[in-house]
């Protein structure tokens, strides 16, 4: 492997060397026995997911936009 | 030290002539997006949970009538996977202002079947999903692969997704026409855990389309001195491609006494030169262990696609033309509410609990550049292009039971 080569792939040696600190040093400020109340389905995004999908569609059919709908899912890990 | 030396790269790729700091900064994200995938494995991914949804759906407004059932299983196989079919019907009749000014009321039926399996793999949750439309006139499927991981102690999830879907589009009563359209949809989401009592949501979606994207029953109307009423109508004729960015944030917060509040900000942006924005705002109240009540408001603007007009001087009079109101510049105010009453089984049954919900909105429309071309019929004559502007109001309701085992 040529110099410039590596040189080309040192951006994932950039982010392994960031990651790998992260990782193993990493403590969540927002414990798992924390979470009761962001597990509560009243703080779900997609409670009811066969009436938010039919919502979206019937927006989408009326409106110009589209796109990003919904939330992108649970940050807690405990549905 | 380590990251001494990674600084020290970074800097060397800045000064360096081919590396600029832009696509350092892109082959970051996505080293961050290829590695939050594969490295952070200390997770704790979980498979949907599983339910048995039946819903009937009713949209009213506008001339038109929508409604029809929605039913939805989703059931664990092992620990590993899931998997979720879905069946939904519209049964539509009326017609819409667009139709009844260059046509005749319909009826007609859409069906749509999708199935699903989302995996379990190494604590990374994947999903596959096939949808496929069907009605007398188009016929549309598509395809969709989704990869969602927590990562930082679980307060951070990365969901990447992708679509593709193909149309079919034909036309009633005239069965030699038939013309074809595809889609791509890219999806990025992040939901970030701020306190024990808040989350933050981000999610972005590119659509790029390709092929025919008229709506063939569609017309623009154009000044006509030849006729009596003085304008005439001939076919909408649209670019064949179109891309769009859309980006909302979300925020859920929950408050001391069982209780939340959520909002939501979206903005878009699309290739035909429409720009939107979304706003909701939601307060979901609890009374005891079995009721949940949710009031929302959300509110929508938009502004026309630079090939809209309500009226053109002459038959075409520009290469592409609309004047479909979904692309003129209106707005919308939807005020909605839901209750839920929930079924507690005993913990030996075999389903675990039952909820039955009730949502309703009730939505009006404003148009900007959109003229109720009909209104002449029933009141006095008005000159072509001052007719009132078009508003009209719509309900949407759901009732459903959810079985949740």
């Amino acid at each position: 492997m040529t110099v410039s080569k590596l040189q080309r792939y040192n951006w994932i040696l950039v982010v392994l060397g960031l990651t790998s600190g992260c990782s193993s040093t990493f403590e969540p400020w927002v414990k798992p026995y924390e979470r009761d109340n962001l597990a509560d389905p009243i703080m779900s995004m997609n409670r009811n997911p066969v009436s938010s999908s039919y919502t979206n569609h019937v927006y989408q059919a009326r409106e110009g936009a589209r796109g990003a709908e919904g939330g992108a899912g649970g940050g807690c890990g405990c549905n | 030290m380590e990251l001494g030396a990674d600084v020290a790269v970074i800097r060397q790729k800045m000064k360096s002539p081919q590396g600029t700091v832009r696509r350092l900064i892109i082959r970051l994200v996505f080293a961050c997006i290829i590695l939050g995938l594969f490295v952070w494995q200390a997770s704790a991914a979980v498979l949907p949970q599983d339910r048995s949804d039946a819903m009937y759906h009713s949209y009213e407004g506008g001339g038109i009538s929508i409604d029809g059932p929605s039913i939805l299983l989703r059931k664990k196989i092992g620990n590993k996977v899931s998997v979720s079919a879905n069946y939904y019907v519209d049964t539509i009749s009326g017609a819409s202002i667009d139709v009844l000014a260059t046509a005749s009321p319909y009826s007609e039926e859409r069906t749509e079947n999708s199935v699903g399996v989302d995996f379990l793999h190494n604590k990374t949750l994947m999903s596959v999903n096939y949808t496929s439309s069907s009605e007398n006139d188009f016929e549309a499927e598509s395809f969709h692969l989704g990869v969602s991981q927590d990562f930082f102690g679980d307060l951070t999830t990365l969901t990447l997704g992708y679509s593709k879907g193909n149309d079919e589009v034909g036309k009633t009563g005239d069965d030699s026409f038939l013309e074809l359209a595809e889609r791509h949809n890219y999806q990025i989401g992040i939901t970030q855990v701020i306190t024990k009592n808040m989350i933050l949501g981000l999610s972005v979606e590119n659509i790029s389309d390709q092929g025919f994207l008229n709506n063939p029953y569609r017309s623009v109307r154009f000044l006509d001195p030849n006729t009596e009423r003085g304008y005439s109508f001939e076919s909408e004729l649209y670019p064949n491609t179109r891309k769009s960015n859309a980006a909302a944030i979300t925020a859920n917060y929950y408050l001391p006494y069982r209780a939340s509040v959520y909002g939501e900000a979206k903005i878009f942006s699309d290739s035909w030169g429409i720009q939107a924005n979304t706003y909701k705002l939601g307060y979901i109240h609890t009374f005891g262990d079995d009721w949940i009540v949710e009031l929302r408001a959300r509110h929508y603007q938009q502004d026309k696609a630079d090939f809209y007009q309500d009226l053109y001087t002459r038959s075409a009079e520009f290469n592409f033309r609309a004047r479909d109101k979904e692309m003129s510049t209106f707005n919308n105010l939807s005020l909605g509410l839901s209750v839920s009453y929930e079924f507690q089984f005993s913990t030996d049954s075999l389903l675990k609990k039952s909820t039955l919900n009730l949502d309703f909105e009730h939505v009006n429309f404003d148009y900007d550049d959109f003229r109720n071309v009909l209104s002449n019929a029933s009141t006095e004559v008005v000159p072509v292009g001052t007719e009132p502007l078009y508003q009209f109001s719509a309900n949407i309701t759901r009732l459903y039971l959810s079985i949740f085992y």
